[in-house]
C-alpha cells in the first residue's frame, strides 16, 4: 500500500539523517578537538598525512573530504530536514494528527532521537542559546502568527485580548512566584535558597502560554469565533509581555534588593517597552508599505521587501530592548493590509507561503529540539517543586481566567459563558518561549537546573497530558450542549440567515459594528494613509480584487468545462421535481436525524463575514474555500439564471431576479425578460441555445470570463438607450485603459438585450455584472492587472458585428461565434 | 473617497425622514454620506450594481438577495429616502418609546423586521416560502460539500416544523410563529452610528 511504502520510506530517512547527524557530530563543536578528521590547510593539497607518513612527496588527491568546512550549514540541514520527516511522518496516517497535537509528535520524535544521542554520548547542537533562538528561530514564528491574525476580529476583541494577555500573565506570574516562594518556606524541601525574585522569573516563564494545539482543536469543534480569537490574540500577545517581564525580573533578581522606586520604575519601563515595541512595528510597516508602492518593476522581489522590513523591526526593537515581539506583530499587521494590495498576486502567494513555512519549521524545530534537550541535559529533580509548580500552574490559571472574565464580561457584547472559560482556562499549554526563555536564564542563578527541569516538566505535562485531552473535552461539553440544544432547525437556520443579514447591512451601511474609534481610522484610512501607501488608492479593493485574490479566474475556467456547475446541477434538478412530484409522503425523522441535522448545520453553515483570508489553525495557511465556493456559486447560479425558459414558469422572470445575482443583474432582468423571447433574428431558441454551445464554447474559453471584464472598466452611466452592438463595442474596445466615462459605452450592456444569444450573453451579461461591480474606480488597477493577468480572452457573445482588429489587441483571441 | 460633508439642507425631506425613521440628524448625516459615497457618478440615485461594488457584500451567501431586498418589485433605483426607511429596520427596538396610534407601524418594530428576513427567503413574493426557496436559501448558506438528500433532509424539516396549515410551505405567520423565542430585536438590529 502507498501508505506503508511512504511510511517506510520515511523512516528510511529518518534513520539515515539519524546516523549523518551522529557522524556528523562527531566532529562537531568546536571546543572538542577534532577526531578522525584532519582539517586540511587551505593551500597544500595534501590528504591527511596521517594516511601518508612517509611519503615527502604529495600526490594528486583523488578523493578528499572536508567536513569542518560545511560542517555547520550542513548540520543544520540536517536537522531541519530530520524535523520536516517527522512532519511528513504524522501526516500520513492522518487520524494521529486529529487526536494528538502535532506538538505531541513532534515532542516525542524529539525525544527518540534525544535518547539515540544520549546513548551515544553526543551533545545536542546549542541551539538553545540566547542569542540563536531570539534571533533566529522565534522571529519566524511570531512573524507567522502576526501576519496571519485575521484583523478584524482582532480589533473588534482587542480589548479583550490585551486584557487576558496582560493583566493574565501578570496575574498568573505574580501568583505562582508567590505561592512558590510559600513553598520554599517550608523547610523540608530543602529550597530555601531560592529567592523571592527568583521565584517570580521563574513564575513569568512557565505563565507564557502557548495554545497552539488547542486553536487546531477549537477550530475543528467549532469553538465561537470569540474564543478562537482571544486565545489566538492571547499567546500572541503573551509572548510579549512574558518576555518583557523577563527581562524585567531577571534584571531585578540580579539585584540583592528591590527598592520601591525600583517596582515603579518597573512598571513605566513595561509600558516604554509596550508602546515602543508598538510604535516601531507600526513605523515598519508603514515604509515596508510605502515601498512596495514603487515595486511594480521589480516583482520578483517583492516577497524579499515583506521579510526585510519585519526583520528588521525586530532587531532594531532589540537593539533598543523593547518589546521585539511586538514590534514584529505590528509591523506585519500594519504593513499586510497595505501590502497586500500593492504587490502582485504572486508575490502575495509567495509571501504567505514563505511565512508560513518559516514559522511552521521554526516552530517544529524548537518542539523537536524540546524533546531531545530534555533527555540530555543534566537534570536537577525536587520532585517537590515540581509538583508544586505544577498545581499552581493550574490553580491559577484556572483562577486568573475566571476572575478575569467576570471582570471583563459586561464589557463586552458576547460574554463569555462557561464552556468558553474552561476553553480558555484549559487551553493554557505551555511552549517554546516557556522553553527558550528557560536556557537562557543567567548562570548566576544557583538553581537554574531545576527550573530548567520544572519548566520541561511542565511543559511536557501540558502539551501532552492536556494537548490529547483536551479534543474529547470539549467536544464532551460541546455534545452535552447539542443534546440540550431546544432550537429547532428552523430556528438555527433563520438565526444564522439574520446574522448574514445583519452582517451584510453593516457592510452596506460602510460600518465595523458599533466601534467608534475603528470607524473613525477607517475614515482616516481611506483618505489619508491609502492615498500614500497604495499605487493606485482610489478605492477600496473591490470585488475585482477579490476574484484576484481567491484565484477565482481558474476556478471559474474549471467551472466552465465541468459539465454542470457546482451547485448548478442539483438544484436544477431538485426544482425539476419540486414541481413534478405530487405532495411527497411525510417524512419521520428520528432523534438521531435531528442531531445529524444540527451537527450538519453547525458544521457547515457558513461563518459571519467569511473574509478573503479566513483564519485556521497555526499549521496550515489560511483557506479561501468558502469565499470562493460562495462567490463560484454566485457565477453559477448568475449563469444559470440567464437561461430563461428552460426552468421558468411564467413569472419567472420576476423571481429571477434576485436569484444570486450580483448587483445589477436584477436591474437587466427587469429590462429584458419582455425582449428576451422576441429578440429572435435569426437566433435559436433559447433552450436551444442553452447547451450546447455552451459547451463549446466554455471548452475553447481559456480563462475566467469574470476576469474579463476588469480589464473593460468603463462607464456606468445608465444609458437606458439600446444602442447598436456596434457603438458599444466599439466604445469599450477604445477604452482599456482609459478611463472614458461615456454614456454608450455602459449601453452595451443594454445592447446585448436584444440580441441575447443565451449563454454567451450570460457570460457576457456576468462579465458586465461584474465588471460593473468592479468599476468602481477600478480603472487604475488596469495597468496592474494587465501586468499581472495573463490574457483575457473576450468573452465570445455572439455579438456579430464584433470587429476584432479594434479589440485590444492584449486581449485577442480567437473567437467563437456561434452565429458564424 | 473624496466624501464632501453633506449638510442637512443636501438632504432631502430631512426632517420628515427624520420623523418618519427615527433616526437623529446626525444618524441621517452619515448614512447620506455613505449613500453618496456608494453613488458613485452622483446621480442622486442608487442602482444594484453600487452596492455590488462592497467586496464583503459580495462574499456574503446572501449578499445578492440582501441588495434586493432593498429594491421593490419593479424598481430598480433607489433614492436616498427609501434607502433609509429600509435601514430604519434596523434600528434596535426603542423599549421606552410609546407611540400614539397604531396608524403608524415603527419601522423597526419586530413585526417589520421579521416581515425583512421574510423577504429574503421569498424571492417570488407569494408571501409563502416554499419547499424550493428554503432549498435556494439552505444551498447558498451551506458548504458544498453538504449533500443534496442532507439539504432535502433539512429543508423537509424545517417545514414539517413550522407549517401549521399543512400547506408545504411557510407563511409569514408560520415564520413568526417559530422564531417566536427568538430575540429577534437583539439579533436584527445594529447600532447606527453618527
Amino acid at each position: 500500500m502507498d501508505l506503508s511504502i511512504s511510511s517506510r520510506r520515511g523512516l528510511l530517512f529518518i534513520m539515515s539523517t539519524l546516523l549523518c547527524l551522529m557522524c556528523g557530530s562527531r566532529g562537531e563543536i568546536p571546543a572538542k578537538p577534532s577526531g578522525s578528521v584532519t582539517i586540511l590547510p587551505p593551500v597544500k593539497p595534501d590528504v591527511d598525512p596521517q594516511a601518508y607518513p612517509d611519503t615527502e612527496k604529495s600526490n594528486l588527491p583523488v578523493f578528499t573530504m572536508d567536513y569542518p568546512r560545511i560542517q555547520i550549514p550542513f548540520e543544520i540541514t540536517l536537522w531541519v530536514l530530520l524535523a520536516s520527516f517527522a512532519k511528513i511522518g504524522f501526516h500520513v496516517y492522518h487520524k494521529i494528527t486529529v487526536w494528538v497535537p502535532e506538538s505531541c509528535l513532534l515532542v516525542s520524535i524529539g525525544l527518540i532521537v534525544g535518547a539515540i544521542m544520549h546513548s551515544v554520548k553526543e551533545e545536542p547542537p546549542a541551539v538553545l542559546s540566547s542569542n540563536v533562538f531570539f534571533l533566529y528561530m522565534l522571529p519566524p514564528i511570531v512573524l507567522d502568527s502576526g501576519y496571519f491574525m485575521p484583523t478584524r476580529p482582532f480589533f473588534e476583541n482587542v480589548g479583550t485580548v490585551l486584557w487576558f494577555a496582560v493583566v493574565g500573565t501578570l496575574w498568573n506570574s505574580i501568583g505562582i512566584g508567590m505561592s512558590l516562594f510559600a513553598i520554599c518556606q517550608i523547610e523540608a524541601f530543602g529550597l530555601q535558597d531560592i529567592n523571592l525574585q527568583e521565584n517570580l522569573l521563574f513564575a513569568t516563564i512557565i505563565s507564557a502560554v502557548d495554545p497552539v494545539a488547542v486553536l487546531s482543536v477549537f477550530e475543528d469543534v467549532s469553538v465561537n469565533e470569540q474564543l478562537y480569537i482571544v486565545v489566538f490574540g492571547e499567546c500572541l500577545f503573551n509572548d510579549a509581555v512574558t518576555v518583557v517581564l523577563y527581562n524585567m525580573f531577571s534584571f531585578v533578581a540580579n539585584m540583592p534588593e528591590v527598592a520601591p522606586v525600583d517596582v515603579f520604575l518597573g512598571v513605566g519601563r513595561f509600558f516604554v517597552v509596550g508602546l515602543g515595541g508598538l510604535g516601531f512595528g507600526v513605523l515598519f510597516g508603514f515604509v515596508a508599505a510605502f515601498t512596495t508602492r514603487f515595486t511594480s518593476r521589480v516583482r520578483e522581489i517583492e516577497p524579499l521587501f515583506i521579510f526585510m522590513y519585519s526583520y528588521l523591526a525586530y532587531l532594531v526593537a532589540e537593539l533598543f530592548a523593547i518589546s521585539s515581539i511586538m514590534a514584529i506583530i505590528t509591523c506585519a499587521l500594519t504593513m499586510k493590509y497595505y501590502v497586500e494590495e500593492n504587490v502582485s498576486q504572486r508575490s502575495c502567494t509567495t509571501i504567505r507561503h514563505v511565512v508560513k513555512m518559516l514559522g511552521s519549521i521554526s516552530e517544529t524545530l524548537i518542539f523537536f529540539f524540546l524533546g531531545v534537550v530534555t533527555i540530555t541535559t543534566d537534570h536537577e529533580w525536587n520532585v517537590a517543586y515540581i509538583l508544586f509548580t505544577l498545581l499552581f500552574a493550574f490553580i491559577w490559571r484556572g483562577l486568573g481566567v475566571l476572575v478575569l472574565t467576570q471582570i471583563i464580561n459586561p464589557f463586552r457584547t458576547i460574554p463569555f459563558n462557561m464552556k468558553d472559560q474552561f476553553g480558555l482556562a484549559y487551553g493554557g499549554l505551555r511552549g517554546a518561549i516557556s522553553f527558550a526563555l528557560a536556557f537562557t536564564l543567567p548562570d548566576s542563578i544557583s538553581r537554574k537546573p531545576l527550573f530548567v527541569t520544572a519548566t520541561i516538566v511542565i511543559i511536557l505535562f501540558t502539551v501532552f497530558i492536556q494537548g490529547i485531552s483536551i479534543r474529547p473535552l470539549i467536544e464532551f461539553i460541546n455534545v452535552r450542549r447539542t443534546n440540550r440544544n431546544l432550537d429547532t432547525i428552523n430556528v438555527e437556520v433563520h438565526c444564522r440567515l439574520m446574522e448574514h443579514t445583519m452582517a451584510g447591512i453593516e457592510d452596506l451601511c460602510g460600518q465595523w459594528s458599533h466601534f467608534y474609534w475603528k470607524d473613525k481610522f477607517m475614515k482616516f484610512n481611506t483618505r489619508i494613509l491609502r492615498r500614500i501607501l497604495i499605487r493606485d488608492s482610489r478605492s477600496e479593493s473591490s470585488i475585482v480584487a477579490l476574484y484576484k485574490k481567491l484565484e477565482l479566474q481558474s476556478a471559474m475556467e474549471i467551472l466552465d468545462t465541468v459539465s454542470g456547475d457546482i451547485s448548478a446541477a442539483p438544484s436544477i434538478v431538485s426544482l425539476y421535481e419540486e414541481k413534478k412530484s405530487a405532495a411527497k409522503p411525510k417524512k419521520k425523522f428520528m432523534a438521531g436525524d435531528l442531531r445529524n441535522m444540527h451537527d450538519i448545520l453547525s458544521k457547515n453553515m457558513y461563518r459571519i463575514r467569511q473574509r478573503t483570508v479566513a483564519f485556521t489553525g497555526k499549521h496550515s495557511l489560511p483557506s479561501d474555500g468558502h469565499a470562493r465556493e460562495i462567490l463560484i456559486r454566485r457565477h453559477a447560479s448568475i449563469r444559470r439564471s440567464l437561461r430563461p425558459g428552460s426552468f421558468q414558469t411564467t413569472g419567472g422572470s420576476k423571481s429571477q431576479k434576485y436569484f444570486s445575482l450580483p448587483a445589477g443583474k436584477s436591474l437587466d432582468s427587469n429590462f429584458f425578460p419582455p425582449k428576451r423571447l422576441s429578440s429572435s433574428d435569426d437566433h435559436e431558441t433559447m433552450s436551444e441555445v442553452a447547451y450546447a454551445p455552451r459547451r463549446s464554447r466554455f471548452s475553447s474559453s481559456s480563462s475566467s470570463r469574470a476576469m474579463m471584464p476588469m480589464r473593460r472598466l468603463d462607464t456606468l452611466k445608465e444609458a437606458p438607450s439600446v444602442d447598436a452592438l456596434n457603438e458599444s463595442h466599439d466604445e469599450s474596445s477604445s477604452a482599456p485603459r482609459g478611463v472614458s466615462r461615456t454614456n454608450s459605452s455602459y449601453s452595451d450592456s443594454h445592447v446585448s438585450a436584444p440580441r441575447r444569444h443565451l449563454s454567451p450573453s450570460a457570460d457576457r451579461d456576468n462579465d458586465r455584472n461584474v465588471r460593473q461591480e468592479a468599476a468602481a474606480g477600478e480603472e487604475e488597477e488596469q495597468p496592474q492587472q494587465q501586468q499581472q493577468q495573463p490574457l483575457h480572452p473576450r468573452p465570445a457573445w455572439a455579438a456579430e458585428p464584433r470587429d476584432n482588429p479594434t479589440r485590444n489587441p492584449l486581449l485577442r483571441r480567437p473567437q467563437w461565434n456561434p452565429k458564424k | 473617497m473624496g466624501s464632501s460633508r453633506s449638510r442637512m439642507d443636501d438632504i432631502p425631506h430631512a426632517q420628515q425622514l427624520i420623523h418618519e425613521t427615527d433616526f437623529s440628524a446626525a444618524h441621517l448625516l452619515r448614512l447620506h454620506q455613505r449613500f453618496k459615497l456608494l453613488d458613485k457618478y452622483q446621480t442622486g440615485e442608487l442602482r444594484p450594481r453600487d452596492f455590488g461594488a462592497i467586496p464583503a457584500l459580495a462574499l456574503n451567501p446572501i449578499g445578492d438577495r440582501i441588495i434586493g431586498a432593498f429594491f421593490s418589485p419593479g424598481q430598480e433605483t433607489l433614492d436616498f429616502p427609501s434607502f433609509v426607511r429600509i435601514l430604519a429596520h434596523f434600528r434596535p427596538t426603542d423599549p421606552n418609546r410609546s407611540r400614539d396610534g397604531t396608524q403608524q407601524e415603527l419601522a423597526n418594530s419586530r413585526t417589520r423586521k421579521l416581515k425583512f428576513a421574510f423577504q429574503l427567503y421569498d424571492q417570488d413574493g407569494d408571501g409563502k416560502i416554499s419547499r424550493a426557496e428554503l432549498l435556494q436559501v439552505l444551498r447558498a448558506m451551506l458548504e458544498t460539500q453538504v449533500v443534496e438528500e442532507q439539504l432535502q433532509s433539512i429543508a423537509e424539516r424545517a417545514i414539517q416544523e413550522a407549517d401549521l396549515d399543512k400547506d408545504d410551505a411557510i407563511s409569514f405567520d408560520e415564520f413568526r410563529r417559530s422564531l417566536e423565542k427568538v430575540n429577534i430585536d437583539h439579533k436584527m438590529s445594529i447600532r447606527f452610528l453618527k
